[in-house]
C-alpha cells in the first residue's frame, strides 16, 4: 500500500531534499523517549560480537574469499541469524568475509591476499593480467618520473593510484522514495537526451549513464536474492531502512574506496518511522530496532586491504559517515527523534568507530539534541562535529552530507574525486635545501636557490617556499588529474553514480599534511635564530634554535596567522592550474592517520622536531606545544578559514573527563558550550575524546580487556586495539587537556 | 605590567562554565600543601604581560564564555597584584567579561577593596577557621580573611567559600562547625566548595629542590568527603565537592 506523503516537487522529479523538506517533524525535546535493544537485536549483535572476536583472533581478518570477484549480484545471499534479522543483506555470503575487487588492481588484490596467506585465483590473476585492465595499471601507464619520485620519497603520499578512490555519496534514499522502475525510467529520459556533437565529454557522459542504468538492473537481481522487490518504492518503515541498506549495498559490493559514506538518511527514515507510528504500525521499541540492526549492518561492512593501505589508515576503516543534525537553510531544524536514534545505538549496541556519526552542529539546534550529544560523546568518544551553519553559508546546500572525515557534498547533486594530500613540511625544507630532498639529495624542484648562509632568514626561505609549493601544485595537479582520469575508466562508480543526478558538480579534493609543523618552523625562523647544521653534502641534518618563538595552538595571531597565509597561498596557486572533467579545486588539512607515516619520512625540521617524529594529526597544534590549554588550542584552529579549505579543516581534541567539570552535568553543559563557541568562531570540524590516558595504557596491554574502545583520530574513529602499537603510542603522546 | 605564571583556558573549577584562569605569581601564604609552589616567589618564572595582551586573549576566547563562565585570577595570590589588574579589570568590564578573583583575602588595601568592587565573583578560600591551626597550614593569620569576607557580606559581593580538606590539618569537626557557625547567616555566600586535598603538586616540589611536609597525609577518601559534605551542608545550602 503506498504511503500518503505531502505532495511536492519530488512527485515530479527526482528529488529527496524536496520529500524531506516537505515531509520532516522536527523534534525539539530531549533524549528520554529513547528504547533499549530487542531480543532479536541482542541476538544479532551477540552473533556479530563472536564474528568480531574471530576476526581479531585471525589477524583482523576472518574470513577471505579469493575467487569469487565481488559484483552487486556475484555473491549468493548472506545471513547473520536469518529469524532475527530484520534488516537483511551482507556484502558477501558470509558476516565479516571480505572479497576481492580487481578492477582496481589485481596487484594490489594479490599483495593483500597473499599478506592474509592466501592465493587470488589463478583464473581471476589471468583475466585481470591479460585481458581486462585495471585502474592501477592505467595510473602507472602515464604517470611522469616527477610524480613517481614526488611520490616515492613522500612529499606526495597516500595517492588513491593503489586502492579506490572512493569519497562518492549516492544518495541511497532514492531507492526507498522511487524504486527502481521510476530511477530508471529516469536515467533512461537523460540518456536520450545526451545527444550530440559526441565530443569527448558527452561519449564519456553517455557510456557513464549507460554504465548506471545497468548497475540499476543488477540491484534488482540482488533485491530478489533476499526476496525483496526492489522496482516499487518502499511502503512502510522497515522497507524504507531495507531499501536504503540495500541501495548502500550495492555500493559496498561493488566498490572498495577509502571512504564509502552513508549520506544524511537519518531524517529522511524518520519521515517513514513517524508516519507509521501514527498509523499505529510501529513503536518505539520497533523503531529502534529498525536502526539497531541497520547499523548493525553497517557496522560489519569490510574491505580487503593492503598493509601499505593501512599504514596510512590505521584500524580498518571504512568511513560508513552519516551526517545527523543541522538546520535547514529557512531556519528550521533538521533533528528528528531518528537522529537520536542513531546516537543510542551507540548505547544499545555499545561504542563502535562505524558507522562515522556526524553531528552537524548549530547552537541554533535544541538543547536536549545538544546535550545528548555531549552525553553521547562523553561516555562513548564516538561522534564528530562539523559547523553547519559555516558549511550551509560557504557551500550553500541545505541537504548534504559529510564524505569521509570532514568532506561537504550536496547529497546526489555533487561528488568529489579524492587526492589524499602533500607534505607541507617536507616542502619547507626543499625551500631550505635548494630544492633537494633532504633525505636523499635528489632534485625535486629546479631553480631554488641555495641560501645565503646557515642562519635562516625569514623573507629569504618564505621567497623559495612558495616557489617550491607552486611547484608541488603543479606535480599533484598532474597526479590527481591522471588518476581520476583512470579511475572513471577501469574502476567506475556505477552503483553510486547511479543514485546521483546525471553530470553532478565535481570537487577535487586536494590536501595537506604537516602544516602545524610547517608553520611553528617558518615561526622559529621569523621569531627565533635558527641556524641550519648541513651534513657533507649540503643537505640539513638538524637545526640549531636559539630564543623564544610563538607556537601554532596559543591563540597567538603572530603564529597563527603564518598558518591562515600558508594555506590560502597553496590553495590560490592549486585553482590555477586545469582540472579533469573541469571539477572544482577544494582543500582539506586532514591526515586521517597518516601523519605519523608522513613524519617518518621527513627528516628534521626548524621547529624543533626530530627527524622521523610523526607530526600532529590534521590542523592540530604539535602535541605539547598548545601551553595555555584547551579553548586557546581551539581558538588558534578556529582562525584557519573555511573559504581557503573547503574540503575540511579536521581538529582532534582529547580532554580527560575530570577536566570537563566537576559532576556529569557540568561535564555535558561546559561541553556544549565549548563546541558552541569553537563553532561561533568559525572552526569547522572537532572530534570529541572523552577518556583517561592510563585507560589507553592498560588497552595496550590488555586488548583483551576493550574490544569496543573507540577514539577519534582524524576524522574517523578507530577501535584503539585495532591500531598498530606505533599509532598507538602516537595517540597517547598528543595533549589530553588535563587541568593543572 | 603584570606578573603571569601561566594560563589556563578551559578553566572549569575556578568559577562557574568556561574560565580563562590566569595564573598570577607570587603569594603571601606559605601552604603546607600548596600545588603550586612555583607561583609563591614574588617573581619566580613568570612573565611581565602587559594587560592588553590579557584583555585580548580573553576577548578572543568570550565565545567560549557562553551564559556563565569568563576570566578568573588565581594563582599566586591576586591581590599581590591588585594595583595592575585593577585597569585590566576596567577593561574587562567594559568588554562585557565576568570577572572571578580567587583569593585569599588576607592582604587588605586600598587597591584590593577597588579590585574585589570590580569583581563579579570572589572565590575566597578559608583554610582554617581556628586561627592557630591557620598559622601552622600557612604560616599567617587568618583575621583579615574574616575581615574580608565580611566586607564581602557587607558590600553585596557574591562569593564562593572554598575549604581545601587536609587530614590532620583541617579537617577537624569542631572547627567546621565553628566556621558554620560564624558565616551561616551571611547572603553573599553563594556557595561552599570542598577541594579534596590532592598531591597533584609534589612532582614540583622535587623540581625546585624544596621538601614537601605534607609527604604523609593521604588523600581523602570518599566517605571522609562525604561526611565533611554533610558536615557544611548543615549550615550551607549550596556544597560541591570539586
Amino acid at each position: 500500500m503506498a504511503m500518503n506523503f505531502k505532495a511536492g516537487r519530488w512527485n515530479h522529479e527526482i528529488n529527496v531534499t524536496d520529500f524531506v523538506k516537505t515531509n520532516i517533524t522536527p523534534y525539539e525535546g530531549d533524549a528520554s523517549f529513547l528504547a533499549g535493544p530487542t531480543e532479536r537485536t541482542k541476538a544479532v549483535w551477540n552473533k556479530c560480537l563472536e564474528a568480531l572476536a574471530e576476526e581479531r583472533a585471525n589477524n583482523g581478518v576472518r574470513s577471505l574469499d579469493p575467487s569469487t570477484v565481488s559484483t552487486i549480484t556475484s555473491f549468493a545471499p548472506g545471513y547473520i541469524d536469518r529469524e532475527n534479522e530484520v534488516i537483511v543483506g551482507l556484502q558477501t555470503d558470509e558476516v565479516l568475509r571480505r572479497a576481492i575487487k580487481p578492477f582496481g588492481g589485481i596487484k594490489v588484490v594479490e599483495k593483500a591476499c597473499r599478506e592474509n596467506g592466501m592465493e587470488v585465483d589463478p583464473k581471476v590473476k589471468d583475466i585481470f593480467t591479460h585481458y581486462r585492465k585495471t585502474h592501477n595499471d592505467g595510473v602507472f601507464d602515464a604517470y611522469t618520473e616527477e610524480i613517481r619520485s614526488f611520490r616515492s620519497l613522500g612529499f606526495l603520499t597516500g595517492l588513491p593510484d593503489n586502492y579506490a578512490r572512493g569519497r562518492i555519496i549516492g544518495d541511497y534514499r532514492r531507492l526507498a522514495l522511487y524504486g527502481l522502475d521510476r530511477l530508471i525510467e529516469a536515467k533512461q529520459n537523460d540518456l536520450r537526451h545526451l545527444t550530440g556533437p559526441m565530443t569527448d565529454a558527452r561519449i564519456r557522459l553517455r557510456e557513464e549513464v549507460a554504465e548506471q542504468i545497468k548497475a540499476l538492473k543488477e540491484i534488482k537481481i540482488m533485491g530478489e536474492q533476499y526476496g525483496l522487490d526492489l522496482s516499487r518504492p518502499a511502503t512502510n518503515a522497515q522497507e524504507a531502512v531495507q531499501w536504503v541498506y540495500m541501495a548502500y549495498l550495492a555500493a559496498v559490493k561493488e566498490q572498495d574506496g577509502a571512504a564509502m559514506s552513508l549520506g544524511n538518511v537519518s531524517s529522511f527514515l524518520d519521515i517513514y518511522i513517524e508516519y507509521d507510528m501514527n498509523q499505529g504500525l510501529l513503536d518505539e521499541v520497533h523503531a529502534q530496532e529498525l536502526i539497531d540492526q541497520f547499523v548493525i549492518k553497517l557496522r560489519m561492512v569490510r574491505h580487503l586491504r593492503m598493509q601499505a593501505y593501512t599504514d596510512i589508515f590505521a584500524g580498518d576503516p571504512t568511513w560508513v559517515t552519516e551526517s545527523i543534525g543541522g538546520r535547514f537553510n529557512d531556519g528550521r531544524i533538521k533533528v528528528t527523534k531518528t537522529s537520536f536514534r542513531f546516537l543510542q545505538t551507540l548505547y544499545n549496541l555499545g561504542p563502535s568507530p562505524e558507522p562515522n556519526l556526524t553531528v552537524l552542529w548549530s547552537p541554533q539546534l535544541p538543547e536536549g539534541f545538544k546535550d545528548f550529544c555531549a552525553q553521547v560523546s562523553i561516555d562513548t568518544s564516538s561522534i564528530q562535529y562539523e559547523n553547519d551553519d559555516l558549511m550551509r553559508e560557504v557551500r550553500g546546500s541545505d541537504d548534504y552530507g559529510i564524505a569521509c572525515c570532514v568532506s561537504y557534498q550536496d547529497i546526489g547533486r555533487h561528488i568529489q574525486f579524492f587526492g589524499a594530500r602533500c607534505n607541507l613540511a617536507k616542502a619547507l625544507l626543499l625551500a631550505i635545501n635548494g630544492g633537494r630532498c633532504e633525505n636523499t639529495g635528489t632534485v625535486m624542484v629546479k631553480d631554488i636557490p641555495v641560501l645565503s648562509g646557515d642562519v635562516l632568514n625569514f623573507e629569504e626561505v618564505l621567497a623559495n617556499y612558495k616557489k617550491v609549493l607552486k611547484e608541488m601544485a603543479r606535480v599533484y595537479n598532474e597526479a590527481m588529474n591522471i588518476i581520476h582520469y583512470m579511475h572513471d575508466k577501469y574502476y567506475y562508480e556505477k552503483a553510486q553514480m547511479a543514485f546521483v543526478d546525471t553530470d553532478p558538480a565535481i570537487n577535487l579534493a586536494y590536501g595537506v599534511a604537516g602544516m602545524s609543523i610547517a608553520v611553528d618552523s617558518l615561526s622559529a625562523i621569523k621569531y627565533a635564530k635558527v641556524t641550519a647544521k648541513r651534513n657533507d653534502i649540503g643537505l640539513t641534518e638538524g637545526f640549531d634554535i636559539e630564543g623564544e618563538f610563538p607556537c601554532f595552538g596559543n591563540d597567538d595571531d603572530r603564529v597563527d596567522h603564518l598558518a591562515v597565509d600558508l594555506i590560502y597561498y597553496f590553495d590560490e596557486e592549486l585553482k590555477k592550474l586545469p582540472v579533469y572533467k573541469n571539477a572544482k579545486p577544494t582543500l582539506s588539512i586532514l591526515t586521517i592517520t597518516s601523519n605519523v607515516m608522513y613524519g617518518k619520512k621527513t627528516g628534521a625540521t626548524p621547529d624543533g622536531r626530530a627527524k622521523g617524529v610523526a607530526f600532529a594529526p590534521g590542523a592540530n597544534p604539535m602535541h605539547g606545544r598548545d601551553k595555555n590549554g584547551a579553548v586557546a588550542s581551539l581558538s588558534s584552529v578556529a582562525k584557519l578559514r573555511y573559504r581557503d579549505s573547503q574540503d575540511g579543516i579536521s581538529n582532534t581534541f582529547s580532554i580527560v573527563p575530570k577536566s570537563l567539570g566537576v559532576d556529569r552535568e557540568s561535564r555535558i553543559e561546559n561541553l556544549v558550550t565549548m563546541m558552541d563557541g569553537y563553532f561561533v568562531k568559525g572552526a569547522h570540524h572537532l572530534n570529541v575524546n572523552v577518556l583517561n590516558r592510563e585507560m589507553l595504557e592498560d588497552a595496550m596491554e590488555h586488548p583483551e580487556k576493550y574490544p569496543q574502545l573507540t577514539i577519534r583520530v582524524s576524522g574517523y574513529a578507530v577501535n584503539f586495539i585495532k591500531l598498530s602499537r606505533e599509532h598507538q603510542l602516537e595517540v597517547i603522546s598528543r595533549s589530553f587537556h588535563e587541568r593543572m | 605590567m603584570i606578573r603571569v605564571h601561566s594560563y589556563e583556558s578551559l578553566g572549569t573549577y575556578d568559577g562557574p562554565g568556561i574560565r580563562l584562569v590566569v595564573f598570577l605569581q607570587g603569594c603571601n601564604f606559605r601552604c603546607l600543601y600548596c600545588a603550586n609552589p612555583d607561583t609563591i616567589d614574588a617573581k619566580g618564572e613568570s612573565k611581565e604581560t602587559a594587560p592588553e595582551e590579557i584583555l585580548k586573549m580573553a576577548v578572543s576566547q568570550k565565545p567560549f564564555f557562553g551564559k556563565k563562565g569568563g576570566i578568573t585570577f588565581s594563582g599566586g595570590e591576586p591581590t599581590f597584584q591588585a594595583k595592575a589588574l585593577i585597569p585590566l579589570c576596567r577593561m574587562l568590564k567594559d568588554a562585557g567579561i565576568h570577572i572571578c578573583i580567587d583569593s585569599n583575602g588576607s592582604i587588605w588595601n586600598k587597591e584590593v577593596e577597588e579590585l574585589f568592587s570590580l569583581a563579579d565573583l570572589v572565590l575566597l578560600d578559608i583554610k582554617e577557621f581556628n586561627d592557630k591551626r591557620h598559622q601552622t597550614l600557612t604560616a599567617r593569620s587568618n583575621e583579615q580573611t574574616l575581615k574580608t569576607a565580611a566586607w564581602l557580606e557587607k558590600a553585596g559581593k557574591p562569593f564562593w567559600l572554598r575549604y581545601v580538606l587536609v587530614k590532620g590539618y583541617s579537617f577537624f569537626e569542631e572547627d567546621i562547625r565553628a566556621l558554620g557557625e560564624h558565616f551561616k547567616d551571611y547572603r553573599m555566600i553563594e556557595r561552599v566548595e570542598i577541594l579534596p586535598y590532592h598531591t597533584l603538586g609534589m612532582h614540583k616540589y622535587e623540581a625546585m629542590g624544596l621538601e614537601y611536609k605534607l609527604k604523609d597525609v593521604a588523600a581523602n577518601t570518599p566517605e571522609e568527603l562525604e561526611r565533611a559534605r554533610l558536615l557544611f551542608e548543615e549550615y550551607f545550602k549550596t556544597v560541591y565537592v570539586n
